[in-house]
């Protein structure tokens, strides 16, 4: 793996076809042939899962349980969906989406002006508290949760979702990524509105956030889908069928009723394809935003 | 801290410029700092005072290093949770690096929509989200009602059902593949966007030059992605030492902890049988191994980037 070291290639054969052949798409080698063949068997793989989870939805407890699986529902049902909605499902999908958003917009809001002051503001004590921010970055989350717990507690938070919604803001990765963005702003541009005479309100509200908005748009998927996955720390904090979010919902069912699959397929359903239409809508911001929170972090 | 020595000279004027900036710099500040220190910091130091304390629902008092001793002597700890964590992190690890990186590196030179659609399928389960996934898989090895038994039966591979998730022997391994369909999704977007990134004027340089695919990949955009590959192992390292609903719905770490990880472990002991202190010392302990394999890894990116 010395691949700095210069060493003359072994092989100088010279293949006139090759040259290029890296960026041509229709350069058919046998080896692409065999490989483009693997990944669409290897995407048929990632896609079955959800297609079992939709078709399974609309499949009758006998279908189920016969011997012989059926592929494609051939008397679908909406029984599994009547039963689904019996338990609070509508209840558990507004309190996910509420827990998301709110983690979203609150990550979003304290993190920019954290990252902005850590990035422009030189203000005693800035480069220790970005050294701790680092250092409890790279220690596992699920960690704390047990004083955590315990704190939601004290607070009289437990069981209801700001238990899982403020230590998801305080999370310090947000404040990483947006001090990284914020560092791009030129200086120049402050000064300027500071001689303008702009107070630092207006200056953090008209200059700076326009500037660093790419960087919070990607923050926002970030947090949006770590909230969404954070199954734990849901796990921990809400008890009470009330305040589920939608994937305890669906572990509730699993674990009370363990093999009525098409109802438990119907809470993998709604819990999952709404996200799933958003997410293909909005694939490019997604990608976006994976990419620029690894890039920058 | 304070900011650098005052010196004799500093002007009213700047004194008062440096006070506006700290008391700005303080009020920007605050809200992240105040849900950092409160929910992330203050519980981070709990976790490390709990582990000193025989902490259960009646009893809060300090044991000193009581915690630590009795995990090192716990047989499930070290023989079970320990080891299926490492096999876990070890497996996974590396295959979904080479994995993704394959796979991006198919499909990255593609038309547009072809990329899209492969980098939107292999992504679709993280985005599905963990808990929908594993009931789904449940379902799939499911027994009696499992789609993969009646698929190897029919085709021969099998002439019974088995209990894949029953059985010490296939348990692990069925976490592991369901482990990896969820975190090839991430790596596989950063190393498309790294591979595209790739300075295209060396490469062509070297393909004139004569160098085989291989070749230019080794030295060329091996070199180049680095960065992303560092960063994609500590991701999954973490998530791989961190796996959680599945083991705690697919397997509750059954059947005879066969599928016991650290995380589970803590759960388990934390949680379902009340020993906060105890829990909180395996918490400590993952952290440290979880910054020790991160360590290394950065170690070895770095020697390897000359």
């Amino acid at each position: 793996m010395q691949a700095t070291t210069a060493q003359p290639p072994r092989k100088m054969k010279i293949q006139r076809g090759d040259v290029g052949a890296d960026h041509s798409v229709q350069a058919l080698t046998p080896y692409k042939v065999i490989g483009v063949i693997l990944l669409i068997i290897l995407a048929l793989l990632f896609l079955f899962p959800l297609y079992w989870i939709i078709t399974g939805s609309f499949k009758s407890q006998q279908v189920i349980n016969a011997a012989t699986p059926q592929w494609f529902p051939l008397e679908p049902t909406l029984n599994n969906y009547e039963r689904l909605f019996q338990k609070p499902a509508l209840t558990w999908v507004w309190n996910t989406v509420f827990m998301c958003v709110m983690s979203m917009l609150l990550t979003c809001v304290a993190a920019s002006m954290g990252g902005y002051a850590l990035a422009k503001k030189r203000f005693a004590g800035n480069k220790l508290i970005f050294s701790i921010f680092i250092i409890a970055m790279a220690l596992p989350k699920q960690v704390i949760l047990i004083p955590l717990l315990k704190e939601m507690a004290w607070l009289k938070l437990h069981n209801t979702l700001w238990a899982v919604i403020l230590p998801t803001v305080g999370w310090p990765f947000g404040v990483f990524l947006m001090k990284q963005f914020s560092e791009n702003i030129p200086n120049e541009l402050l000064e300027a509105s500071r001689i303008d005479g702009a107070g630092e309100t207006r200056t953090f509200l008209e200059i700076v956030l326009p500037l660093i908005s790419p960087g919070i748009g990607a923050l926002a998927i970030f947090t949006f889908i770590s909230a969404w996955n954070d199954y734990f720390l849901q796990l921990i904090m809400l008890n009470d069928t009330q305040v589920l979010t939608i994937s305890l919902g669906i572990a509730k069912l699993q674990s009370e009723l363990s093999t009525d699959f098409g109802l438990i397929m119907a809470g993998a359903a709604l819990g999952s394809v709404p996200i799933i239409i958003i997410f293909l809508i909005f694939q490019k911001f997604f990608t976006r935003g994976i990419t620029m929170g690894a890039v920058k972090g | 801290m304070t900011t650098k020595a005052p010196s004799l000279a500093v002007s009213q004027a700047q004194k008062a410029q440096r006070r506006r900036e700290n008391i700005a710099g303080y009020i920007f500040m605050a809200p992240s700092l105040i849900f950092f220190l409160g929910f992330v910091i203050f519980p981070m130091g709990m976790c490390l005072v709990t582990s000193f304390f025989n902490y259960t629902m009646t009893d809060f008092s300090f044991i000193g290093f009581q915690n630590y001793a009795e995990l090192i002597r716990d047989k499930i700890f070290v023989d079970k949770a320990l080891v299926n964590t490492l096999i876990i992190v070890v497996l996974s690890v590396p295959v979904t690096c080479v994995f993704s990186l394959w796979v991006a590196s198919l499909i990255y030179k593609m038309r547009e929509v072809h990329t899209s659609f492969f980098r939107c399928v292999f992504y679709l389960p993280v985005v599905t989200g963990s808990v929908a996934v594993t009931v789904v898989w449940k379902w799939i090895f499911n027994n009696y009602y499992g789609i993969l038994n009646y698929l190897m039966k029919n085709l021969g591979l099998i002439t019974m059902n088995q209990n894949w998730l029953g059985s010490a022997n296939t348990a692990l391994g069925c976490i592991i593949m369901i482990l990896l369909t969820t975190s090839v999704g991430q790596p596989i977007v950063l190393y498309v966007s790294a591979l595209s990134n790739v300075d295209g004027s060396l490469v062509e340089a070297a393909s004139v030059d004569g160098a085989t695919n291989l070749q230019v990949f080794w030295r060329i955009k091996w070199p180049q992605i680095m960065p992303t590959t560092l960063y994609i192992l500590v991701i999954t390292t973490i998530n791989s030492f961190q796996c959680f609903a599945l083991i705690q719905l697919l397997t509750s770490g059954g059947p005879n902890n066969s599928t016991q990880t650290i995380m589970y472990y803590i759960y388990y002991n934390a949680f379902k049988l009340s020993r906060y202190g105890y829990g909180s010392a395996m918490g400590i302990i993952l952290a440290l191994i979880i910054a020790a394999f991160s360590a290394v890894q950065f170690r070895l990116a770095r020697t390897d980037n000359g």
